[in-house]
């Protein structure tokens, strides 16, 4: 199973769970309907679409509203603390939540508890609270962008506001950014750094690089590393190993995006559209590739 | 039980390392048990301590508080005018606040990236076209809120947002009002 956790900025919506399917304009998640905007709703979309194509069992989605205040986070990371134990999931990603290392350790903690340690993702606030724990390096994967990665490279940063200055957030210095998280064990084991190149980095070492095809005008567009991460937690979900899930996964959000012919305008529903056709044309490629 | 051996490994190193905490400093002490009666009224989770000797300008005292949610925090104290002299992250007081904003220009678009957060403008229009990057879980609330407006219409992130992301908004909004000279 591939259980999604995050949040959905709605007052005062309650702990709900349930398989996720993608409708036409919508997303449910059991019995209740949310648009697709960006964050956790694009991440689950983009999830339920890639395993839909593949014939996959849904996601299952654990959500709250939360509007920023954390009062939806933490009883999210109530409930699943008493429950976790219950799901049978083999891959959790864990996405829009309020950072509070209070309650990520005792997730964590009983995470520890399942005897075959399931696959442990982490974007959003909680790669954050990860980050702050100290614990980084008990996650599989971590899906930063270029400000989030210098995040990462600095021991000392408690959250990106605070990262410091001479740790310089530019594309021409991604590969040093990297090389210090990991030195500094604020990495997952393998971390997909979303930028004008996409780089996959296990265990310190860069053993992936995607550049194509290059859709400039998708930097601005909100969400769309929301849906890269649901693409990636569907390709393990379907059986792909982590680093070769984050190269196709990188390779599909790219192209969708690029079928989307998006301006910097343009909103992240309209990509997540061309997800299935963009999963079928790099699935073919690289089965052509290995036959 | 046995534990993962991932898990056991870095615990009891790593205990020390958490940084999610700041501290608020106050003039002087009678401040510092006003804000901590107001935070702990409004069910924050907050404690008196003794500051760090870099930090003890007149005050012996300080708030310790959970740093993420510093804009909802400052919010509150402002509206009871107990505001405070600074407000550090405790892993280490001498850290600033990110002060680097990155332009790119897209011809009729402009980006502003603010630490991890982005903000897209049409500079025709100034108009708010797109919000990315962030993950405290009020950042798709202030897209929502954002996007579609003009800069002269949209409320600012620092009204409608509560955490340090929305805070990092908060200054590619303002860069972003004086590049559009709004």
């Amino acid at each position: 199973m591939l259980c999604l956790i995050g949040t959905i900025p709605l007052k005062g919506l309650p702990v709900l769970s349930g398989e996720i399917i993608k409708n036409d304009h919508n997303v449910t998640i059991g019995k209740d309907s949310f648009p697709i905007h960006r964050g956790f709703q694009s991440m689950i979309t983009a999830a339920a679409m890639v395993c839909s194509e593949m014939g996959l069992p849904p996601p299952v989605g654990f959500t709250v509203g939360d509007i920023g205040l954390g009062d939806g986070s933490r009883k999210l990371y109530s409930y699943l603390k008493d429950n976790l134990l219950d799901i049978p999931a083999k891959i959790f990603t864990f996405h829009y939540l309020m950072p509070d290392v209070f309650w990520h350790d005792k997730l964590l903690w009983t995470i520890e508890k399942i005897s075959e340690k399931p696959i442990l993702i982490a974007d959003a606030g909680y790669m954050y609270v990860a980050k702050m724990s100290g614990f980084a390096p008990s996650y599989d994967l971590f899906t930063p962008d270029i400000g989030e990665l210098a995040f990462l490279a600095d021991e000392k940063a408690p959250h990106p506001f605070y990262t410091r200055g001479f740790i310089l957030q530019e594309e021409h210095n991604v590969i040093p950014l990297i090389k210090r998280a990991f030195e500094c064990e604020n990495a997952a084991k393998i971390l997909l750094v979303k930028g004008i190149k996409d780089y996959i980095c296990a265990h310190g070492e860069i053993t992936g690089e995607i550049d194509k095809p290059n859709v400039e005008s998708l930097e601005p567009i909100g969400g769309t590393g929301d849906t890269l991460t649901g693409i990636v937690s569907a390709l393990i979900h379907g059986g792909y190993p982590i680093e070769e899930a984050s190269i196709l996964g990188a390779k599909i959000n790219r192209l969708a995006g690029q079928l989307a012919q998006p301006t910097p305008a343009t909103q992240v529903s309209e990509i997540i559209k061309y997800i299935p056709s963009a999963l079928r044309i790099v699935l073919k490629e690289n089965e052509k590739k290995l036959s | 039980m046995l534990l993962p051996k991932i898990f056991k490994r870095d615990r009891s190193k790593k205990e020390k390392k958490k940084t999610d905490r700041g501290f608020l400093v106050f003039q002087n002490t009678s401040e510092v048990i006003r804000a901590e009666a107001i935070l702990k009224k409004e069910g924050w989770d907050v404690r008196v301590m003794g500051p760090p000797p870099e930090l003890r300008t007149g005050c012996d005292l300080v708030v310790e508080f959970p740093l993420v949610e510093q804009l909802n925090i400052l919010r509150i104290l402002e509206a009871k005018m107990t505001s405070p002299l600074e407000v550090v992250p405790v892993e280490s007081h001498l850290l600033k606040p990110v002060d680097l904003l990155h332009i790119k220009d897209f011809g009729k678009y402009l980006m502003v990236r603010a630490a991890n957060m982005k903000l897209t403008v049409d500079k025709e229009t100034f108009r708010i076209v797109n919000i990315s990057g962030g993950g405290c879980p009020d950042v798709p609330y202030v897209a929502n809120r954002l996007v579609g407006q003009t800069l002269r219409e949209a409320p600012s992130p620092k009204e409608v947002g509560h955490t340090l992301c929305a805070y990092c908004l908060y200054l590619a909004y303002e860069e972003a009002q004086r590049k559009c000279s709004v």
